[in-house]
């Protein structure tokens, strides 16, 4: 065997798959940057930065008279309130759904045997809606709901229920898949039920991944109440519609920095959970 | 016949042909080893076994019936009757031992019960019992993670004895045991055997286990069986073939040469 023939043979058989890979993620990113005319130089030029300072000068000094922190505090609560219902709503979508769509659940998938075609089927209109509910912006479904229910936090909560049910239907079917299925199918292959083999096999493997996806969610749809707000959904983010409106930067930054705050306490809610489930 | 296997194949997805045409008998009670080098195919044939794989080409039948000729709820009826002990126990790190050994059961009992069970452990007396057959009954309360990895292996048992199934399958139960522990076992598995009369088929990696705790021994190579021998008919030629793409010398505990026949073991008359 000549040198060359050698080193060839003992070549990573995987390497020119993976170059190829690289050199097409980026000869479609160019076009995609040139599309949305992303250029970085127009963030530094002297005029934009100019009317940029401008505008976030007028966020300055903050808005903290007694009577508006009180107005906010009121949001602030009803916000959080729909962001929870929201999320209640979203997990009673999600959870069945998800159940119906994880494949490693499937008995039939075992062999394969009776009734996995009748499975298949079963489980595609199951993804489809999810698909439909998450396809279409909250803010769609909050316009649909302020026609249907009126305004106020109740188009906002369902509005959260049905996106949010539709991105961790899919999530959640996709971390109990990630996850080692193996104990999953040795429940199934003596007997276990779908349930049962969930609750013994794949909820103690997935527990802390689904629990701070929840809640990385339920920060998500705090953030979400507030673009509803602007349609009439209620909450911090009506509010803000109207203090953007009568121009007050001092209003609207005090809502950014509630905001924050409410991150910062998402973040350390889902710090401890895990801590708990770990 | 409680097994029956006859000209069973199983060609993998990669186009592995692990199992090749292979047809076998075992009658109720009967006590059989399964050896064989790493890729014969053991593991394969004992998931055949289990109802886990179906086969490519032939037919076998299980505890008299063809699993994949009946109905969805009596193919899981017939499933909760097999016990299957992993090479590496199937049990979520985070699950408590007493959680992972009533599991053993949730063929046998109502979906409420399995799902009360989570809430409040139904049986704490019969999983206790059944990890003191194994000598680890002060684990009752552990997580999983925090059990070595014997302990674990054990645990993966227990859930099996407590399952109490009709046909125990056992995957390389204790190679990852030390010998003493591996005799301990693989003799209580055999006493579970023996005293509820039910049919015991387990693969080993250690050919003296094999030889000194079971009747019949099925050496196993390339996915055919090689031979289908009582212990004492086998010979050092036979082990010495059987294992001869793998190695000079045949895999035993502690890699201590194999001595000639146990004492222990005497010849039976076989059936097939």
């Amino acid at each position: 065997m000549s040198t060359k023939a050698r080193v060839f043979a003992f070549r990573d058989p995987a390497a020119l798959p993976r170059f190829a890979l690289t050199a097409l993620v980026i000869l479609l990113l160019w076009p995609g940057f040139r599309l949305t005319e992303f250029d970085p130089g127009l963030l530094f030029d002297a005029r934009n930065r100019e009317i940029m300072g401008k505008f976030i000068s007028t966020f300055f000094p903050l808005a903290t008279s007694a009577e508006f922190l009180q107005l906010i505090w009121k949001s602030t609560l009803e916000t959080l309130a729909i962001a929870t219902a929201g999320m209640t709503l979203a997990l009673l979508i999600a959870v069945p759904l998800s159940l119906m769509v994880t494949r490693s659940l499937s008995i039939s998938r075992i062999g394969p045997g009776r009734g996995l075609l009748a499975g298949r089927l079963l489980r595609l209109p199951a993804r489809f809606i999810l698909m439909f509910f998450r396809s279409i912006p909250e803010i769609v479904w909050a316009l649909l709901f302020v026609r249907a229910v009126g305004l106020g936090p109740a188009a906002g909560v369902l509005a959260i229920g049905v996106t949010y049910g539709g991105m961790l239907g899919k999530v959640y079917s996709e971390i109990l898949e990630s996850g080692d299925t193996r104990s999953t199918s040795a429940l199934l292959e003596c007997g276990g039920g779908r349930l049962t083999a969930f609750f013994y096999g794949m909820w103690p493997v997935a527990l802390p991944e689904v629990v701070s996806y929840t809640v990385y969610r339920w920060e998500c749809a705090v953030r979400a109440s507030v673009i509803m707000g602007f349609v009439g959904a209620g909450g911090l983010g009506q509010q803000m519609e109207l203090s953007m409106r009568m121009l007050n930067g001092g209003e609207v930054s005090l809502i950014l920095l509630v905001f924050l705050l409410l991150v910062v306490f998402a973040d350390a809610v889902s710090a401890f959970l895990r801590r708990v489930t770990a | 016949m409680n097994i029956r296997l006859d000209q069973a194949t199983l060609i993998h997805a990669n186009g592995n042909r692990a199992v090749n045409a292979v047809s076998c008998e075992i009658a109720e009670g009967e006590r059989v080893a399964i050896i064989g080098p790493s890729g014969a195919g053991k593991t394969t044939l004992l998931r055949l076994l289990a109802t886990a794989l179906r086969p490519t080409a032939g037919s076998l039948s299980v505890l008299g019936v063809d699993p994949w000729r009946i109905g969805r709820s009596a193919l899981r009826r017939l499933r909760s009757r097999i016990g299957m002990v992993h090479q590496a126990p199937p049990i979520p790190p985070r699950q408590r031992a007493v959680t992972a050994v009533l599991a053993g059961r949730l063929g046998q009992w109502p979906l409420w019960k399995g799902l009360a069970s989570l809430v409040y452990p139904v049986d704490i007396p019969g999983a206790r019992q059944m990890l003191a057959r194994m000598e680890i009954a002060d684990k009752l309360f552990e997580r999983c993670d925090q059990l070595s990895g014997g302990q674990l292996q054990r645990v993966g048992v227990a859930r099996v004895l407590y399952q109490q199934p009709d046909l125990l399958l056992t995957d390389e139960p204790v190679s990852a045991v030390d010998p003493a522990l591996s005799d301990r076992i693989i003799g209580e598995l055999v006493r579970e055997a023996t005293t509820r009369g039910v049919t015991l088929v387990a693969s080993l990696h250690a050919v003296d286990l094999a030889l000194h705790w079971f009747p019949r021994i099925i050496g196993i190579r390339g996915g055919e069986i090689a031979f289908d021998l009582p212990p004492v008919r086998v010979t050092d030629a036979m082990l010495k073939e059987l294992y001869a793409s793998e190695s000079t010398v045949v895999p035993t505990q502690d890699n201590l040469p194999l001595t000639v026949q146990s004492p222990g073991v005497r010849r039976k008359p076989m059936c097939s």
